[in-house]
């Protein structure tokens, strides 16, 4: 990359593409052709940068100048101004919320001040569809190393050193699943990546393929050496379009440098990579539903054990490893074991990506130390509520976790202390919520989505959060009860016991959380008829305030069921029999007429 | 069942027959053969499904067991503009949900279901993992972000004519 003067990178994640940010490529492309500055600037682009509240991103190297919200039309001043003339877009900038400067740099941003970036070191700073890339930042150094100098004995032992836990969700460490399956015996082993990210709200899986696909086939090589496969399998899901494209470019690539296939390096080893494809399955996340998946069955999963180390992938023994899991795995025996084991907390090593979004300043994605705390996360690197309002709760671990509260903002982050809170690590989703979200409308939120995505095959999870959802449905409705609540908490904890896998074992989780840390509003549902947030739209009724009410007939020209009436410079009057709650009139008026009660 | 009733015509068939071959006719390639045909045919209705089952040499109910287990696989033709919420997460406390109402009370079809002109349908999915443009919908492979109530009506608009 030495040869070119300045580097222009833009981002090519599905957020910012859904944005243009291809268009944007193309148009830099053409300007700097037209300049005449083909031989000084290149134009690349890459894998996600996270910050993608502000996208799409442009990000100039060496500098680190730091461009925000750029249009395709904005391609022209990036590169007459910066490219030409040396001299930065100001209006083009990240401003900073607080102080309302521009920022000159990424290094001086906030979002990225306490991150520490391992599994996407890559992201957003290679091109993704280029292999010499990841070549030149160290790219397959690792797998040399491990197949030229170490057993497999020796390189289970360093990611054991590591302390690194999957990262998918459960946090099993990861040397020792390893070990496991390097123990059995099987006529041919299986290694596979799980990327089947089915968690709503979540997307480093996405991102980490996208921006750096090699990573992840490098890891998986390194991971069958280990246990003596030659099969390597990733389970992806086909809603991932533009994921799927880089992986495939990536083992094309890999096999043509021979760092796929026969003979790895002059090794004597091989390896090589199939792609299979998901098709919308939460519970496919589960290892032993996965692997039926990819015979080709319904996606149910078994009893554990015999775990998919002794018999999976058509009963053969298989490791199953999370995206984000096998992106450290690279680093860490370029690094060292030492090296990683000395991030994060005493049982909980290295970082954690997590998709901050929701009611964030900055929704994006994020790679923190374990240990960091959700305040410094939400508040600084998140830059605070948007809006200015006032932060209610944050929900971690996705269908599987729970909302987590003020009196939790200043607990370290590890698997182990978000367990403690009553909510997990997941695989990484982070959504923030605010004073207008109605804590029980949530939980019935993620009730419904497990409902829907239960594979029915046990009772308690089928038929259980079934009853789960209506309850809450009934309260959010305004016709609970008080014994509705133990009913909640019991029935919960029944399922929690006796589900046969993982969605069932932590699918009411959302609901004890927040019947734990928000009792009161459960309450005033069921007690007083009311919802704090004004979500629970059988709880509120849209009046209009007469002495506010000039009758500019906003409100009346924009009700979609015409309930509203009322002559020009009169008093308007809702139809209380007609009105949808639908909120258009409050959103309407100017003059702070129309109220919630 | 609520399928509809189709006909397979004779080219149609031996399309099936071809992309079974192509997987070598292996009942584990189940789920990528569904994959290939609904791409084709753009929804997989009882017919086709039969086809199938006859071209791995497995049961129709075990077809059918796998293309109603997973989400990405539909009986119903979908619209010519097919308009995706996202419902994940995000774009639920972002206001998802009155963006997804706001489609059906103009195009008065309920989710999962095609308008009778066959033009528009509506499904919900998610996450497409464009989470910071909540919230967000597609209309085929276009992504709409920031999608307010107003804004629905802007974007129905812009396929008026076609």
């Amino acid at each position: 990359m030495a040869k070119f003067k300045t580097h222009m990178l833009v981002c090519g994640g599905t957020g910012c593409r859904a944005s243009a940010s291809d268009v944007l490529y193309e148009n830099l492309k053409k300007e700097v052709k037209e300049k005449g500055l083909e031989n000084d600037v290149q134009v690349v682009t890459t894998g996600c940068f996270g910050f993608c509240e502000q996208g799409p991103i442009v990000k100039m190297i060496p500098d680190n100048t730091f461009y925000v919200g750029v249009q395709p039309k904005d391609a022209a001043d990036i590169v007459a101004e910066h490219a030409l003339k040396g001299r930065k877009v100001d209006r083009l900038l990240y401003k900073d919320p607080v102080k309302k400067e521009h920022v000159p740099d990424s290094k001086h941003m906030g979002f990225y001040k306490k991150q520490i970036r391992i599994a996407l070191r890559n992201c957003g700073l290679i091109d993704p569809e280029n292999v010499n890339e990841y070549l030149a930042a160290d790219g397959y150094e690792a797998l040399g190393k491990v197949l030229l100098e170490m057993t497999p004995e020796e390189a289970i032992q360093i990611v054991i050193d590591s302390g690194l836990r999957g990262r998918g969700g459960g946090g099993f460490p990861t040397g020792v699943k390893w070990k496991i399956a390097q123990g059995v015996k099987g006529a041919q082993k299986y290694v596979v990546c799980n990327a089947d990210e089915g968690d709503p709200g979540a997307f480093m899986d996405r991102s980490i393929l996208e921006g750096d696909p090699h990573t992840v086939l490098e890891a998986m090589a390194i991971n069958g050496y280990c246990i003596g496969a030659t099969k390597g399998l990733i389970y992806i899901r086909a809603e991932y379009p533009l994921a799927i494209h880089r992986l495939k470019v990536a083992i094309a690539q890999a096999r043509e440098y021979g760092l796929l296939g026969e003979d790895i390096l002059g090794s004597g080893y091989n390896f090589d990579i199939e792609l299979r494809y998901g098709a919308g399955a939460f519970v496919c996340g589960e290892e032993t539903a996965l692997i039926h998946s990819m015979e080709g069955h319904r996606g149910e999963p078994t009893f554990k054990p015999p775990f998919p180390a002794e018999s999976g992938y058509l009963g053969m023994p298989t490791n199953v490893n999370n995206v984000e899991t096998y992106a450290n795995i690279p680093v860490i025996f370029n690094k060292g074991a030492k090296w990683f084991a000395s991030i994060g907390t005493e049982k909980s090593k290295g970082t954690k990506v997590f998709a901050l979004a929701g009611k964030i300043n900055n929704v994006g994605l994020i790679e923190v130390p374990m240990g960091i705390t959700l305040r410094e996360v939400i508040f600084e690197i998140g830059g605070g509520i948007k809006g200015g309002k006032k932060f209610k709760a944050v929900q971690t671990g996705g269908p599987s976790g729970g909302c987590l509260t003020e009196k939790h903002l200043d607990t370290p982050i590890d698997y182990d202390n978000l367990i403690a809170s009553g909510s997990m690590m997941g695989s990484g989703g982070m959504i923030v919520m605010d004073e207008d979200d109605c804590m029980v409308s949530v939980a019935k939120f993620y009730l419904d989505f497990t409902v829907e995505e239960s594979c029915g095959k046990c009772s308690p999870c089928r038929i259980g959060n079934k009853r789960l959802y209506e309850i809450l449905e009934k309260i959010t409705k305004g016709h609970g009860a008080m014994d509705d609540l133990d009913k909640l908490r019991n029935l919960s904890n029944v399922i929690k016991d006796t589900s046969l896998c993982g969605l069932g074992q932590t699918s009411p989780n959302p609901v004890l959380s927040t019947l734990d840390n928000f009792y009161d509003e459960y309450l005033a549902h069921i007690t007083e008829g009311k919802c704090f947030a004004s979500q629970c739209k059988d709880l509120i009724k849209y009046e209009i305030i007469p002495e506010n009410c000039v009758g500019c007939t906003a409100c009346a020209r924009n009700c979609p069921v015409n309930c509203i009436s009322g002559e020009r410079k009169q008093i308007h009057l809702i139809d209380q029999s007609l009105c949808i709650k639908c909120g258009a009139c409050m959103e309407k008026c100017k003059f702070n007429a129309v109220t919630i009660i | 069942m609520t399928s509809v009733k189709l006909k397979l015509k004779e080219n149609d068939v031996k399309k099936i027959q071809e992309i079974c071959k192509s997987f070598n006719n292996e009942p584990g390639e189940l789920i990528n053969v569904l994959h290939k045909t609904q791409e084709y045919f753009g929804y997989l209705p009882a017919e086709v499904q039969e086809e199938v089952a006859e071209g791995l040499g497995i049961s129709v109910a075990k077809v059918y067991g796998v293309v109603t287990f997973y989400s990405f696989f539909t009986m119903l033709p979908k619209g010519r503009y097919p308009i995706s919420v996202c419902t994940g997460t995000a774009c639920y406390v972002r206001g998802a949900e009155k963006v997804l109402d706001e489609f059906k009370r103009i195009l008065k079809v309920a989710v999962g279901e095609t308008t009778p002109d066959g033009k528009y349908s509506i499904t919900c999915l998610r996450c497409v993992g464009a989470c910071g443009l909540a919230p967000v919908v597609m209309v085929g492979d276009k992504t709409y972000g920031r999608v307010t109530t107003d804004g629905v009506k802007d974007i129905l608009k812009e396929y008026e004519n076609e």
